[in-house]
Formats: structure tokens, C-alpha cells, sequence
């Protein structure tokens, strides 16, 4: 049984179907990686599973669940984080901050203990933030801690959000082209935290990827998608050697 | 006398609003100096030829206000221009509470907050769909709504021929005068000031400032939007009926006219030139708002032994003057006073080397 499985889904904006009755099931503990050209479906996907896009049809099914109808926040709630292509960082925010808004959905501090702030809501802070610079110390952006995002490189801000997904504890990770952009020490960096996140915290990663060397060395399985149609799913050694994806996606070319 | 460095070794220590002994202290004797300060009023009346401490306590409603308003525009990103009529509804929810019912003030204070929080709520329902200019109108249209229940629901608010209240009492003691109203106030300016402090610097705050920034990522790391939204107009329009609660139990006569859009804009200009999004900004803002008219009128004051018509000329002048005065604060300060202040501190911090 699947951790986090599509069934039969569809979703079209204006006459352009974005999706066009995709399947897949990501399996518990495993790093899923999603491909195909720009304009593929890819990051509609995830905007499905995430519940910014509401799909035509078919079913999203999380934990043995279905979620269609679930607002975001309840889904994040259920165990579900993102990293967005686009870096979305509340940019005015120092990391500290963003990332203790990754443990939101943890803490009970409400408007009144909070107004108060002095024992249960102060108590609640410190805990949190333990588990955070545990984070910070993890993704090694301690000496940025108290920086504003807006003023980070952009290598950086894509780790600070990378870290405020964690922050969520999920048990389910969508990364959006998180290496997109990055010279090559900086992927390598970040396939060791994909890596490490996925090994040590027993964190499900679905990934969508166009660097085709990370892709295959990574991943578990990956999903191939051209037109909003799922054109292949497998290993990485039967992803290149399929030859619709050859074809679709890397233009006939061999795969590195 | 700046600490070269601050090191913590706790979270709790790193939480703390004021980190340094020096600012620990000179908070200190700015406390001192705010208890003192109706006893000193007198001799700076006289020099100045104005009543101080009515300003004083002026300044101290108009920050409840906008600390008010600073966590919903400022902080939630979401504008309101019905802050005046939610300010009349906590005025007249007060006034009505203490008068035709006999509840003690006490007690009615915040209940008034209470009903203004629920009034507040309702309009803020467009909020989940609306944003920016829209949100604007929407938030007008509860301001003339409010106004036109006010002054036309005459069985419970008098009309427009206003409503006389009585001063608070406790315990048979009556605070009617300027002296022991200005402590009344100032307890309640220093309640909303570290209420604020806190909500920004724990989850519910920075829920907010997430919803200004990218509502987008909020929804999707967990933050409940819609109550959250809701929620903001509700605690910055609880603050302003606490602000109007205190301002009717002063002025002692309250009319509709006290309420009318201009007061909605001056609350939205505190905030934008105190700072928004800063917990000073309403502070700096009130101040500001409060005394630049009455600055503007110690030129007035001294034109007229030069020429005498000098107060007719310049008294009509006087709100081109101001409107002036704001329009070049946007321009060259659109962060706010509170920006400004950090500038100052920072440029002192290493003079004179500050390279």
C-alpha cells in the first residue's frame, strides 16, 4: 500500500489540460522523483497534492486517506511539507522565524497565552526552537540565523526553506526543482541533505528534478510525464533506457 | 556606552525584549518619567501655552488604536479604512453599557472590546476574499454602515444629538480629571504595548506576518488562513474599542461626528508614518499625528504680534501644511519613524568611527 498515491487524475486550465489522468503511488521511505520537459504537469502535481489546485477528477490518497476535499493547512497538518520552485520564504522574516513557522502546526500558543507570553507560551518557544537550531545545525546555516531571508544568496534562501519544510516533521517531502539554479557544489550539498533527510529522519521525498545526473543517482523510482500524461515509471536504469522517454524528453539523446 | 557584543547562553535570554543593562535602564527612567509626568505638566503648559496632559492623554488613546490597527495592516497586511466607526462602536458600546445598563466600567471596558471584536470579525468576513484596494472599499463601506447606525439608531445612541457619559469610578473614587485619567490611560497603553510585543514575537504573530508576506506558503506549512484573518480584525478591533471605550469616558459627550472617515485615515497615516509592521510604529505614530498639529500652531501664535489677520491666513493654511508634512514623509521616509530610529541608534552605535 502506498504511502501517497494518485488515482486516475485529472486537471485542465481553460482548455489545456494540465493533467491528464495521472497515477502513481510513492512508497514509504523512498526518494520518488518526478521528470519531464517544462510544461510537463509536474508542478501541478504537486499543487494538487498540496491543495493549491483542486483536480478535475480522480482521487489523492494520503495515509489511507482521501484528501481531496482537505484545505492545505489540514493537509499539513496530516504530515505534508513542500519547497516551492519559486522560493517562497516570508522574506522580511529572519530564518529563525521562518523556520518556527515550520513548527506552527506543533505548537498551541494562542492569542491569549500568547499575549501573556511569560510561562506557557515562553516554555512553548524555547522547546521549539531546540528542535529548529537542531535543524539549523543540520542544514550548517547557523551563522545566518538571525539574517533576514530577503538579504540571503539564493543558494541559501533554497536551503532556509528546505529546512522550514523539515521543521514540519513530515512524513511526506515535496521538493520543487530544489537544485534549480545551483553551481555544482551547491547541488552536491543538497543531494547529501535529500539524502540525509530521507535516510535519518525517515522522511518519503517526492522530487521533481531537472538536473538528470541527481535525478538518477538519488532516486529511487521516477515517474516520467510529457503533456500531462504519465509516460513511464520505474528504476532509473529503465527510465533511460525507455525510449518514449528518450524520445519525449531528452530529445533522442543518451542519458548521462 | 554600548555592549560590545551580546552573548547569550539561553533561548530565553536570546527572547528578551530589552538584551542590554543600558537599555534595560534607560526603559527604566522612561517609566520614571511617565509617572512623573502630570506633576511636571504645569510649568511645560505654561511655556508651551497648551494643555500637555490632555495631549498626553490623547496620544495615549490614539496608540491603543493604532497598535490596534498596526497588527492588522501592519503586521496581517490586510487595510481597513473602518478603524473610526469600530472605535465609535467600542465609544458607544461603553457609554451604553455603563449608562442605561449600570455595569461598573470595569467590567464594561472590556466588554465593549468584546462587542467591538465581534462587529470587527464580521466585517473582516470580506478579508477571506478580498485584498488590497478591495479590502479598502469593503472596510469603508463597514465605516459608513457603522456611521449611519450611529447616528440614526437613536433609542440606544442618542442620535446626533450625542450621548453624555460619566467618568469611571472605583470604589467610589471618581477619575474625572486629567491627572488620574492620564494614569488610567497610560496602564492601558503599556498593556496593549506588551500585548502587541508578544503576539509578534510568538506563533500567532508570526502567523500573521506569514499571511502579509506569502499567504500562499502559509496555507501550505500549516497555517489556518481564513481563522487567522479573522482572528486579526477581531484582537485590532478589540483594541480599538478599548481605545474608543477610554476616549468616550473622557470627552464625556460622545456624537457620531466624532467618528467619521477622517478619524479611519488618520489611524491608517499614524501607522504608515510611525512604521508599519513595527511595535514602535504606533507610538511614534500617535505622537506624531497628535503633536504636529499643535506644533503647527506655535507659528500662529507668533505670526499674529507681527500681523494680525497672520491666524486667519495661517490657520487655513495649517491642514495644507500637514497634509504637506505627510506627503514628504512617505517620500523620503515611507518605512515610518520607527525605520528612522533604528537608523539613528545604528549610526551612533560605532560614531565616531563608524567605518
Amino acid at each position: 500500500m502506498p504511502l501517497l498515491e494518485m488515482k486516475d487524475v485529472y486537471l485542465h486550465f481553460g482548455g489545456i489540460m494540465a493533467l491528464n489522468g495521472v497515477s502513481f503511488g510513492v512508497r514509504k521511505g523512498e526518494i520518488f522523483a518526478i521528470i519531464g520537459p517544462n510544461g510537463a504537469g509536474k508542478t501541478s502535481i504537486f499543487n494538487c497534492i498540496s491543495g493549491l489546485y483542486h483536480p478535475d477528477r480522480g482521487k489523492i490518497i494520503f495515509k489511507k486517506k482521501e484528501i481531496n476535499k482537505l484545505s492545505p493547512h489540514r493537509r499539513a497538518q496530516l504530515g505534508l511539507a513542500r519547497s516551492f520552485q519559486n522560493i517562497e520564504l516570508f522574506k522580511g522574516m529572519t530564518v529563525i522565524d521562518n523556520l518556527m513557522l515550520g513548527r506552527h502546526i506543533h505548537m498551541r500558543t494562542d492569542l491569549i497565552t500568547g499575549g501573556i507570553f511569560f510561562g506557557k507560551a515562553r516554555r512553548e518557544e524555547v522547546r521549539h526552537r531546540e528542535v529548529v537550531e537542531e535543524i539549523i545545525d543540520f542544514l550548517e546555516i547557523q551563522n545566518i540565523r538571525k539574517k533576514p531571508v530577503g538579504t540571503l544568496a539564493y543558494g541559501l534562501q533554497k536551503r532556509v526553506e528546505l529546512g522550514r519544510a523539515l521543521a514540519l516533521d513530515p512524513n511526506v517531502l515535496l521538493l520543487d526543482e530544489p537544485m534549480a539554479g545551483m553551481n555544482a557544489e551547491e547541488t552536491e550539498d543538497m543531494a547529501r541533505f535529500i539524502l540525509d533527510i530521507n535516510e535519518e529522519r525517515d522522511v518519503t521525498i517526492v522530487l521533481i528534478e531537472h538536473d538528470m545526473g541527481v535525478v538518477m543517482d538519488i532516486s529511487d523510482r521516477i515517474c516520467a510525464l510529457d503533456f500531462g500524461v504519465k509516460i513511464s515509471e520505474g528504476r532509473p536504469d529503465e527510465i533511460q533506457s525507455d525510449p518514449k522517454v528518450i524520445s519525449a524528453y531528452l530529445g533522442g539523446e543518451e542519458v548521462v | 556606552m554600548q555592549q560590545c557584543g551580546i552573548f547569550h547562553e539561553t533561548y530565553t535570554e536570546d527572547m528578551a525584549i530589552f538584551q542590554t543593562p543600558f537599555s534595560r535602564f534607560w526603559m527604566g527612567l522612561f517609566f520614571v518619567f511617565l509617572a512623573i509626568f502630570p506633576f511636571i505638566s504645569k510649568p511645560i503648559n505654561a511655556v508651551l501655552g497648551t494643555n500637555t496632559l490632555y495631549l498626553a492623554n490623547l496620544i495615549g488613546i490614539y496608540i491603543i488604536g493604532a497598535h490596534g490597527l498596526n497588527l492588522l495592516t501592519g503586521f496581517t497586511g490586510q487595510i481597513s479604512l473602518g478603524h473610526g466607526a469600530f472605535m465609535g462602536v467600542g465609544a458607544y458600546a461603553s457609554a451604553i453599557l455603563t449608562m442605561k445598563l449600570g455595569i461598573p466600567f470595569l467590567i464594561a471596558l472590556p466588554l465593549a472590546g468584546l462587542i467591538t471584536a465581534m462587529v470587527g470579525m464580521v466585517f473582516g468576513i470580506p478579508s477571506l476574499r478580498l485584498k488590497g484596494l478591495y479590502l479598502a472599499i469593503a472596510t469603508m463601506a463597514a465605516q459608513f454602515i457603522i456611521e449611519y447606525a450611529m447616528r440614526n439608531w437613536t433609542t440606544l445612541t442618542g442620535g446626533s444629538a450625542g450621548m453624555s457619559v460619566r467618568p469611571p469610578s472605583f470604589f467610589g473614587f471618581y477619575i474625572d480629571s486629567d491627572r488620574s485619567y492620564y494614569y488610567l490611560i497610560y496602564v492601558f497603553v503599556i498593556l496593549a504595548t506588551i500585548y502587541t510585543k508578544n503576539i509578534i514575537r510568538s506563533r500567532p504573530g508570526r502567523a500573521f506576518v506569514a499571511i502579509r508576506d506569502r499567504y500562499l506558503a502559509a496555507e501550505v506549512i500549516g497555517v489556518n488562513v481564513w481563522l487567522y484573518r479573522i482572528l486579526s480584525f477581531g484582537i485590532s478591533s478589540f483594541m480599538v474599542g478599548i481605545a474608543g471605550g477610554l476616549w468616550a469616558h473622557y470627552v464625556l459627550v460622545i456624537s457620531d461626528e466624532h467618528f467619521v472617515i477622517w478619524l479611519s485615515v488618520q489611524y491608517l497615516a499614524m501607522i504608515i508614518i510611525g512604521g508599519m509592521g513595527h511595535v514602535m510604529g504606533g507610538i511614534y505614530g500617535a505622537i506624531f499625528m497628535v503633536l504636529l498639529p499643535e506644533l503647527l500652531r506655535i507659528p500662529e501664535h507668533y505670526l499674529t504680534v507681527i500681523n494680525p489677520n497672520a491666524f486667519a491666513i495661517f490657520h487655513s493654511l495649517r491642514d495644507g501644511v500637514f497634509g504637506l508634512i505627510i506627503i514628504l514623509f512617505l517620500i523620503f521616509e515611507p518605512d515610518g519613524l520607527a525605520a528612522r530610529w533604528h537608523t539613528i541608534k545604528n549610526y551612533w552605535k560605532l560614531w565616531p568611527f563608524s567605518y
